[in-house]
């Protein structure tokens, strides 16, 4: 059995007990990523010295019977939103092209500490804004499924890492959607914890009330594996939760009976791709038949989740990169005096920013100071802020009836490359599913329910209260255990893809 | 200037407020652990957090917060249940983020005031109330080069991210001396409580200045001048002089333009000390839309009642307490007692263990003003280094209270105490000073008299100042006399001659 056909929990079990090492499953993932990453570009840096040393270091330990850590050996694909403090840090962007972290994320401390080894940064939409990574500064990813269709974004290069085997499973971030949806387009299971519950200390910002990381796996099971270890409190982060972090994947046995899950009649309405609409009816109807019931819920604020977005994630994320200014650290536009700004300081400021920002982080920087701006406040931000109220009441009222609420992740499968980059409202609405959830600071999951006609993968998502992790990969690990839609592989891949290096 | 107290009658009341940032005494920053000692070489007190590097987070510094509550609270200020932080965004390369950490619309403090009253009495007592004292990281430095055709900016960001407190006035002071009289009162307010060294060398203390106007006219209309805030000052001093140039000038303006506030928008001038003038800032540094909103990386602050009162227990004494405590233990004056709490906690303990030891507070605040606070004008250096401890100085000031020696030898032996570091006995010895016994001292007297028969004479025909002729002449015999006794000796041997 190839290290690939394994899933984390195996490899891990694997290498613990000497079946593997990690070395050899270091090096089978190193080897399919050599091979398949050119034609996806789910990377943007790959460190194959590195993991392979961290790899060794295992072997060592194990060999001579020193304590190993929970995920030792388990090859790890990080989101380039991440700070690393031995590899350069992106987030997909010009502006930090040749920036390096002096430290390690809080999330990638705990990987290293629990053995993991991380072999690389996945390629992502700039600053995680996006929904199709098809504004990444390092080029599109493309989906393992359909090289012509986009993996979903931001952490489109993490689903599309895992989706064609290349880590078992990597680390995404999600703001609106951003690990769910490409979970979703690319046919892998992602889970966007409740706000707070993995700390953000190191994850570049894009809008800090929304941020949160989470795990994208094969499975359910390998998320609850990766998430026990990369959830619980970090005192260098005011807004981590102090709640203690339970053993997930020991949770998941419990059967479904009972558990009320939540329909929303308006996620059906038009605008709905058919065979998504019947893939994720089919869903709910496997729930049902793990003992779970089906009920429809009112969100009467849902409708308004998208605009609410659109205006609390940009002013935050104007306030957030006002940083990269060119002045410490980051891209700096050469000097070329003109007349045509007021100071020598202001011409770096915007040619800098000019330089080093990508069109969509512009427009998202735009649209947010101008909310922000006096006499526009009260009209835009804190009327988004007073909506975000009403969105997460819905939530509460929901949960006072159902323990989950189930639908669509994205209204259709994956979209071609560069058939919404024309038009960013539409790229916009991709988020509708999924916006929501990280208004209101619960958590979701997303994995593969089924396929459309011409092979692509259609996303079925849950989410559950705030702290009801437990619950969400229970009854997705329930759902895979009914269902083989998540063990499915993009076909002729290995033939698709052309051997680089 | 008021109308009613001052001598030179104006035809206008000035009407200034003050916006003070204070630093408040950490070891660590306000949002991270680094140190906040002054000083340092430019960027060795930095870390991610304050460097605003990519992914980094703040976390507050409670004891940041608990000095702010301790100011706002002795300030009189209510005291918010709820309070959170607000980003203040503006572009600058000391700026590192891109914003400030500040608060915007719920400070943690609002509406308080702090009363003071002039010992000397020319200033009536000025009661000034307090919008809010708020709490916000300090930005870092940026140290322009001034060699000619060099346009480089230095950027050191050590301060970045120290703790600041914001307090900020209603505009109820009066006259430039008021501001100056107000704001010694706060700094050593703020001292006393320990909550800043309020050291404006070392830029621990900042003050803006808004002043305008008031002047009343012909129908009975009060014409308000367009507020100007003043930048720049480095010291109270410079304050009272700015302010009284602005008042001079915005007078002037007035008399030629008669504009008034609204007409014009309010101007942000900056204080040139060694011209001392006020200069009007570029239009374009004074309009800003800082686009606040709250920080989304820090979690709203509450404050319990409870949390309240720990932090009232462990206040101590204000200024205005510690003064009516001295007046009423030590009976000294109001005058007195202003003028030893003005010198700081450290020496209002010197005083009062002074005082203890002699049992007098007029004779222990005469000592300290007249002899050790005027060495510490000369020498320098601080109450706790002085070499002079209470208990060397209550030890001769018994001496001289016993009639040993008179107060210009006891100064003698003072300055030997000083330069030594001997007790009062030791100098005593050191210098040679022995004490005339009573008998030895009348034979001396009984010689001088004899050989001084014109002084003598004088003084039997009731010319009793010229006995100061005999103190002389017993000097010279014996250097060690007190010359208030041998003046009674003296004179009562005349009288006895008699």
């Amino acid at each position: 059995m190839q290290p690939a056909d394994l899933s984390a929990i195996d490899l891990v079990a694997a290498v613990r007990q000497g079946d593997l090492s990690a070395v050899q499953c270091t090096e089978a993932f190193l080897n399919r990523i050599q091979y398949c990453n050119g034609a996806i570009n789910a990377f943007l840096n790959v460190d194959r010295a590195g993991a392979l040393a961290c790899a060794e270091s295992i072997d060592v330990r194990r060999r001579s019977g020193q304590p190993l850590g929970p995920l030792a050996g388990l090859p790890v694909a990080v989101k380039d939103a991440l700070c690393t403090a031995d590899l350069p840090t992106t987030a997909a962007s010009k502006m930090l092209e040749n920036f390096r972290p002096p430290y390690d994320a809080f999330v990638v401390s705990r990987l290293r500490q629990a053995d993991a080894v991380i072999v690389g940064k996945t390629n992502m939409d700039e600053f995680a804004m996006g929904g199709s990574n098809e504004n990444s500064a390092f080029g599109p990813v493309h989906n393992p499924w359909d090289f012509s269709r986009a993996p979903g974004g931001s952490s489109g290069g993490s689903a599309a890492c895992v989706a064609a085997d290349m880590t078992p499973v990597a680390i995404g971030s999600d703001t609106g959607g951003s690990i769910r949806q490409p979970a979703g387009l690319c046919g892998i299971t992602g889970l966007k914890p409740t706000y707070g519950r993995v700390s953000r200390r190191g994850l570049i910002a894009f809008a800090s009330s929304l941020d949160q990381i989470g795990p994208m796996a094969r499975s359910a099971a390998d998320c609850a594996l990766v998430l026990e270890t990369i959830a619980g409190h970090d005192p260098g982060d005011s807004t981590s939760l102090t709640d203690a972090v339970p053993r997930y994947t020991s949770l998941l046995e419990q059967p479904l009976a009972g558990v009320r899950v939540g329909r929303v009649p308006e996620h059906f309405a038009a605008g709905l791709d058919p065979e998504v609409a019947k893939g994720v009816e089919e869903a709910f109807a496997v729930l049902k038949a793990a003992g779970a019931t089906v009920h429809d819920i009112a969100m009467p604020h849902a409708k308004y989740g998208v605009a609410t977005y659109y205006l609390v994630a940009p002013c935050e994320a104007s306030s957030n990169l006002a940083r990269y200014d060119g002045a410490h650290y980051g891209h700096r536009a050469s000097a070329k005096p003109s007349s045509a700004f007021e100071s020598p300081l202001i011409e770096m400021y915007c040619r800098s920013r000019a330089e080093g920002f990508g069109p969509e982080v512009k427009r998202r920087i735009m649209l947010g100071t101008y909310a922000l701006s006096s006499g526009y406040y009260d009209a835009y931000y804190a009327k988004a802020l007073k909506v975000r109220r009403l969105i997460r009441q819905d939530y509460l009222d929901a949960f006072e009836h159902v323990d989950l609420i189930g639908g669509p992740v994205s209204a259709t499968p994956a979209f071609k490359l560069g058939e919404k980059t024309g038009d960013p409202l539409a790229m916009y609405l991709v988020d509708l599913y999924t916006v929501s959830t990280n208004l209101a600071g619960v958590g979701g999951i997303s994995f593969p329910c089924g396929f459309t006609k011409s092979g692509l993968p259609i996303g079925f998502q849950l989410q559950a209260p705030a702290l009801g992790e437990p619950l969400l990969l229970r009854a997705s690990d329930r759902f895979q255990r009914l269902t083989d839609w998540h063990l499915r592989r993009p076909p002729n891949l290995t033939a698709l893809c052309t051997p680089k290096g | 200037m008021n109308a009613s107290t001052s001598e030179t009658q104006v035809p206008f009341t000035t009407i200034i407020g003050l916006e003070v940032h204070v630093q408040l005494q950490t070891l660590t920053k306000l949002f991270c652990g680094c140190s906040t000692a002054f000083g340092a070489p430019p960027n060795t007190q930095v870390c991610p957090v304050c460097l605003g590097l990519p992914g980094s987070l703040p976390v507050m510094n409670q004891r940041a917060f608990r000095l702010a509550l301790k100011a706002a609270l002795a300030l009189d200020c209510n005291i918010a249940s709820f309070t959170k932080w607000d980003r203040k965004n503006y572009f600058y390369p000391d700026l590192p983020k891109g914003y400030q950490i500040s608060q915007f619309d719920l400070p943690f403090s609002t509406d308080g005031t702090l009363e003071v009253i002039d010992p000397k009495g020319t200033i009536g007592p000025c009661r000034v109330g307090i919008v809010r004292v708020h709490l916000e990281e300090d930005a870092g430095k940026s140290m322009h080069d001034e060699t000619a055709g060099s346009g480089d900016t230095r950027i050191d960001l050590n301060r970045a991210g120290t703790p600041l407190c914001e307090i900020v006035t209603q505009p109820d002071l009066r006259s430039p001396q008021e501001a100056r009289l107000w704001l010694n009162e706060l700094k050593l307010l703020l001292v006393y409580l320990g909550v800043s060294d309020c050291n404006m060398q070392e830029g621990s203390l900042r003050v803006d200045a808004n002043v305008n106007l008031h002047i009343p006219q012909p129908d009975g209309r009060i014409a308000k001048t367009p507020i100007v805030e003043i930048k720049n000052m480095n010291s109270f001093r410079s304050v009272e002089r700015a302010l009284v140039y602005e008042t001079t000038r915005q007078w002037g303006v007035w008399q030629e333009t008669h504009a008034e506030m609204g007409k014009t928008p309010k101007q942000t001038r900056g204080w040139d000390d060694p011209a001392g003038v006020t200069r009007a800032q570029r239009h374009k540094e004074e309009s800003s839309d800082y686009r606040y909103f709250p920080e989304p990386d820090l979690v709203p602050v509450t404050v319990s009642s409870a949390q309240q009162a720990a932090v009232r227990s462990e206040m101590g004494e204000p200024p205005v307490r510690v003064r009516k405590g001295l007046e009423t233990r030590w009976k000294i004056s109001a005058y007195d007692a202003d003028v030893l709490v003005n010198q700081g906690r450290q020496l209002v303990d010197y005083f009062e263990e002074l005082a203890t030891l002699i049992g007098d507070g007029k004779i222990a605040s005469n000592w300290l003003q007249q002899d050790v606070l005027r060495t510490l004008n000369e020498r320098g250096g601080t109450i706790e280094d002085f070499p002079v401890r209470p208990a060397a100085l209550a030890e001769l000031i018994a001496r001289v209270n016993a009639g040993d020696f008179d107060t210009s030898r006891a100064r003698e032996i003072f300055s030997e105490m000083l330069a030594s570091g001997r007790s009062a006995a030791d100098a005593v010895l050191s210098m040679g000073i022995a004490v005339i016994g009573d008998d030895e001292l009348v034979a001396l007297c009984r010689d001088i008299l004899a050989a001084n028969p014109k002084i003598v004479a004088d003084v039997k025909g009731g010319k009793e100042q010229a006995a100061a002729g005999l103190i002389g002449h017993a000097k010279k015999k014996n250097p060690n006399i007190n010359p208030g006794k041998v003046r009674t000796i003296c004179i009562d041997l005349i009288r006895a001659m008699q």
